[in-house]
């Protein structure tokens, strides 16, 4: 029902991508498959994007994950969940990985895996925290730290379509310099297509930044959200107090807790990474 | 319950993939109804708890248990009590 059956049988001309993207089915079992590691990009100091050529991929939403297993000389294994970053438009699959130096899978994604090294993934995962192009509403995203991963495929698959919703992005970082995806962010804002981005810095600031300066509040939702008469479809990600938090404040302006996706890490450093 | 356990909290989506194991369907996207208050959720809107020996999820609005599953030695182990109905969506 969330999915809104209006998207894909309405007027909006669909690029045979798109139609690609629509047909993705979760049927049948999920497989683990090798998945080789082709490119690796070091987006901030602890934050690195790995791209994988995955045999047979059937294609993705934006919004869903894939999980991770290692396995250790002596059997032991761990599996992690990952977001997609790229869109469905894109052939090769590319997680954004946060190294979390108590983790256990973090620090061997980011740092140890080489281009050309292969290990076992499974996905695409996730029916509820995912959005298609084709839905009219306007688009709130909001992210805390890595959890700008999965918005990010969707707002890549937004430049991707030919229709183009109004999109807002709030995005809170710690540092300047950990502002992941900065850069093409900037890019993707100045399109003029109707994306504005806001972000959010909690605690050094640079000389002459013009964003805000502070952990997301009333008064910075109250700014960046869409008016609540325009019943916008909203996705928030991140570490769980910040969703949390960022929930509370989206009902606290009106909005209706189911237009409201949200997807937890768990507390940063505490998930095991 | 802590600031610590609170912190801890993660929601459906986490347990797409472990869910996806025992069911040919996508769950995260189905309709959870609570057996204890009747709340109907989205199962990604639920709430899960994964450190406990096995995953253990909630209802959001009365916090009841609704599903526990424990996977381990060539077996899973799901208590279903506290759900009343799974609906599940065709694609």
């Amino acid at each position: 029902m969330i999915l809104g059956a209006s998207s894909v049988t309405g007027e909006i001309s669909l690029n045979p991508h798109e139609v690609r993207a629509f047909g993705v089915t979760s049927r049948g079992p999920l497989l683990w498959t090798q998945a080789e590691l082709v490119e690796l990009v070091h987006e901030t100091p602890r934050v690195a994007s790995l791209l994988f050529n995955v045999p047979d991929w059937p294609g993705h939403l934006p919004g869903q994950h894939v999980d991770i297993r290692l396995t250790a000389e002596d059997g032991y294994q761990a599996e992690r969940s990952y977001s997609i970053a790229s869109p469905p438009e894109e052939r090769s699959v590319a997680l954004t990985v946060e190294r979390l130096d108590d983790g256990e899978v973090s620090p061997y994604l980011v740092g140890e895996l080489r281009v050309g090294d292969k290990l076992e993934l499974r996905g695409p995962i996730g029916g509820h925290f995912v959005w298609r192009a084709g839905d009219d509403r306007p688009l709130l995203l909001v992210a805390g730290g890595s959890g700008v991963v999965p918005l990010m495929a969707m707002l890549r698959h937004r430049a991707a379509a030919s229709h183009k919703t109004s999109a807002r992005l709030l995005f809170s970082s710690r540092t300047f310099a950990d502002i992941i995806y900065r850069e093409e962010l900037d890019r993707l804002a100045a399109a003029s297509d109707g994306l504005t981005i806001f972000h959010t810095l909690t605690r050094d600031t640079p000389q002459g930044w013009t964003g805000f300066t502070r952990r997301i509040d009333a008064a910075m939702i109250q700014q960046v959200a869409w008016p609540k008469e325009q019943t916008p479809a909203v996705f928030v990600c991140g570490p769980t107090p910040f969703v949390e938090a960022a929930a509370d404040l989206l009902v606290g302006v009106g909005y209706d807790p189911l237009w409201v996706k949200t997807e937890r890490f768990g507390a940063t450093g505490a998930s095991g990474g | 319950m802590n600031m610590r356990m609170a912190d801890m909290t993660l929601d459906g989506n986490a347990i797409g993939g472990l869910l996806r194991e025992i069911f040919t369907m996508e769950v995260t996207n189905a309709e959870a109804t609570c057996a204890g208050c009747g709340a109907v959720n989205a199962v990604g809107r639920v709430e899960v708890y994964v450190h406990a020996p096995g995953t253990v999820v909630r209802c959001p609005a009365c916090q009841q248990v609704l599903m526990r599953i424990v996977r381990g030695e060539g077996r899973y182990w799901l208590d279903l009590t506290g759900t009343r109905t799974l609906e599940l969506v065709e694609t």
